[in-house]
């Protein structure tokens, strides 16, 4: 041990002063980025209790709350969940993996991407909700159809902005590399993948939106199960809480998809950040 | 100081008979029309000429980026067709890739080449010093200047140590400024690493400046282009008066005055 690790400690007075200023500091930016929201919370649960919103459609948050509590801590909720993570999650991973690796082949060969973009266009402008009648005909009232048509949903925003990340790569950099001898797979690899990777996310944001709208929509039809159901369930039964408190966790998903997509994009395109 | 290995590279161009033509909108267009040329090894020649004389597309006949219609190109004494390893090109934009640090971007072409990772990079970081880049190894491309981005891609271009450096009008997107600084900057390097440098330039005074040789290409193919030796001491001085002498006769060419 050297004499130098005995130095003794220095103790630091806490400065009270900067504390308060930093702190101050910190209190002015929730404010001005949470004020609002936290504004409007605050008049739900004081109009509701105060009677001036109707209580029975518009329950005090602190029921919401309270009921929020219930079904998870009664693991009801928890089942809702995930349930309706893994058909969303099963669809949405599906969605990736046939739309990613289509998408790329698609937007390379030109005579491939302008005899199927019609096509294309075609089942993207139909809405899937009109379709769901149609996929459950075919595959009945259970998981498949409701997989199914959020698959069919989040897949066309995914394909289409792939084929379009891959389109728009610019083709100097593509003859750059071409003049060093790289060979299609070398392209591929190391210029037209890395360059579409933005628009790809593009994608994955729109449908992971696209995701949770059709699972609502297909778990309000034929379901017992899932966070879907259970606002149309709650809202049957009259337990108006509860089924705010499934709208509630309906959002915080959809902020938390959004949030995980936003981060790793950050990480895979730090380059775009960089100014 | 060289950076190069002390090898002898050749890096001889042949131009036979060469021709190439282009249809635009059903009009046939003679581009290049039975031109012949020989660049000697470790040589520099500048090709001038208006817009539409077929200067670019003769370059481009020579990184392998079109084939000719007719004719052939010979490096070192043999034919070539397409795209070969003893030739680099330097294009107007630096054509970075936005996603790679400017290391990576230089060595690029070396891992393309199959060069491993390490190696690339070694030499990579040699040819950053060169060009003056030392520092901005982790910087990415939009962090760069103009003229700090057309160094790297100068430095990617090297780091492969070509026999032939191509370059198509590299400095012609940059300012008045920077654009005097990286032509004495490219006669240092040409110098630096003994290799034949073709360069496609507008701006005849760059030519002058930087070529042992200039090709004065014509807009009309039919008049065969002429050679013109540049027999100036090196480093070349602009306000010398057989410098200036030597552009007042090329602008004279072009008629202007």
């Amino acid at each position: 041990m050297t004499l130098q690790s005995l130095d003794p400690v220095v103790f630091r007075p806490i400065s009270w002063a900067a504390l308060l200023q930093a702190g101050r500091t910190t209190a002015r930016a929730a404010l001005s980025r949470y004020g609002l929201l936290a504004a409007f919370l605050v008049f739900w649960e004081g109009a509701s209790s105060l009677g001036w919103l109707n209580a029975t459609v518009f329950p005090p948050l602190h029921l919401i709350v309270a009921a929020l509590w219930d079904g998870l801590a009664s693991g009801a909720l928890v089942d809702d969940i995930a349930i309706s993570l893994q058909r969303a999650g099963l669809a949405y991973a599906a969605a990736i993996v046939l739309g990613i690796p289509l998408g790329l082949f698609m937007g390379q060969i030109r005579a491939v991407e302008q005899a199927l973009d019609p096509i294309l266009q075609f089942f993207r402008q139909t809405s899937a909700l009109a379709l769901y009648p149609v996929f459950i005909l075919l595959m009945g009232l259970g998981e498949a159809s409701k997989v199914f048509v959020i698959f069919w949903a989040t897949l066309f925003p995914i394909l289409l902005a792939t084929i379009g990340g891959v389109k728009e790569v610019d083709r100097k950099l593509v003859e750059m590399a071409r003049t060093y001898g790289a060979t299609r797979a070398t392209v591929f690899l190391r210029v037209i993948l890395p360059a579409s990777v933005p628009q790809i996310f593009v994608g994955l944001r729109l449908s992971a939106t696209t995701a949770l709208l059709l699972l609502i929509a297909a778990e309000m039809i034929g379901a017992n199960k899932g966070l879907g159901f259970q606002v149309m369930n709650a809202q049957y039964n009259f337990q108006i809480p509860l089924m705010f408190a499934a709208i509630f966790l309906l959002a915080l998903l959809g902020l938390g998809a959004n949030y995980a997509l936003v981060t790793l994009q950050r990480r895979l395109c730090r380059w775009a950040d960089a100014a | 100081m060289s950076v190069a290995d002390p090898i002898l590279r050749r890096g001889e161009v042949t131009i036979r008979d060469l021709s190439k033509s282009f249809t635009l909108n059903g009009r046939r267009l003679n581009v290049l029309r039975g031109i012949d040329l020989a660049v000697g090894g470790g040589s520099s020649l500048a090709i001038v000429g208006p817009s539409g004389c077929g200067k670019t597309t003769l370059l481009r006949v020579l990184a392998g980026l079109e084939e000719p219609d007719a004719g052939e190109v010979l490096v070192d004494g043999s034919p070539v067709h397409g795209i070969g390893h003893q030739r680099a090109v330097i294009f107007q934009e630096p054509r970075l890739l936005p996603w790679l640090t400017v290391l990576d971007n230089v060595a690029f072409g070396l891992e393309v080449r199959g060069t491993p990772r390490r190696d690339a990079r070694e030499k990579a970081l040699r040819y950053i010093r060169l060009v003056g880049l030392a520092g901005f190894e982790t910087a990415f491309p939009r962090q760069l200047s103009g003229g700090m981005a057309q160094r790297v891609g100068i430095a990617r271009a090297l780091t492969v140590q070509p026999e032939i450096l191509l370059l198509d009008e590299p400095l012609g997107a940059l300012d008045a400024m920077t654009k005097l600084t990286m032509q004495e900057e490219l006669a240092r390097i040409w110098q630096e690493e003994s290799v034949t440098m073709v360069l496609v330039t507008h701006d005849l005074e760059e030519a002058i400046f930087l070529a042992d040789r200039v090709l004065v290409l014509s807009k009309d193919s039919a008049i065969p282009p002429r050679l013109i030796d540049i027999d100036l001491p090196r480093p070349r001085d602009r306000s010398a008066p057989a410098f200036v002498e030597l552009r007042k006769t090329l602008m004279a060419g072009f008629g202007l005055h």
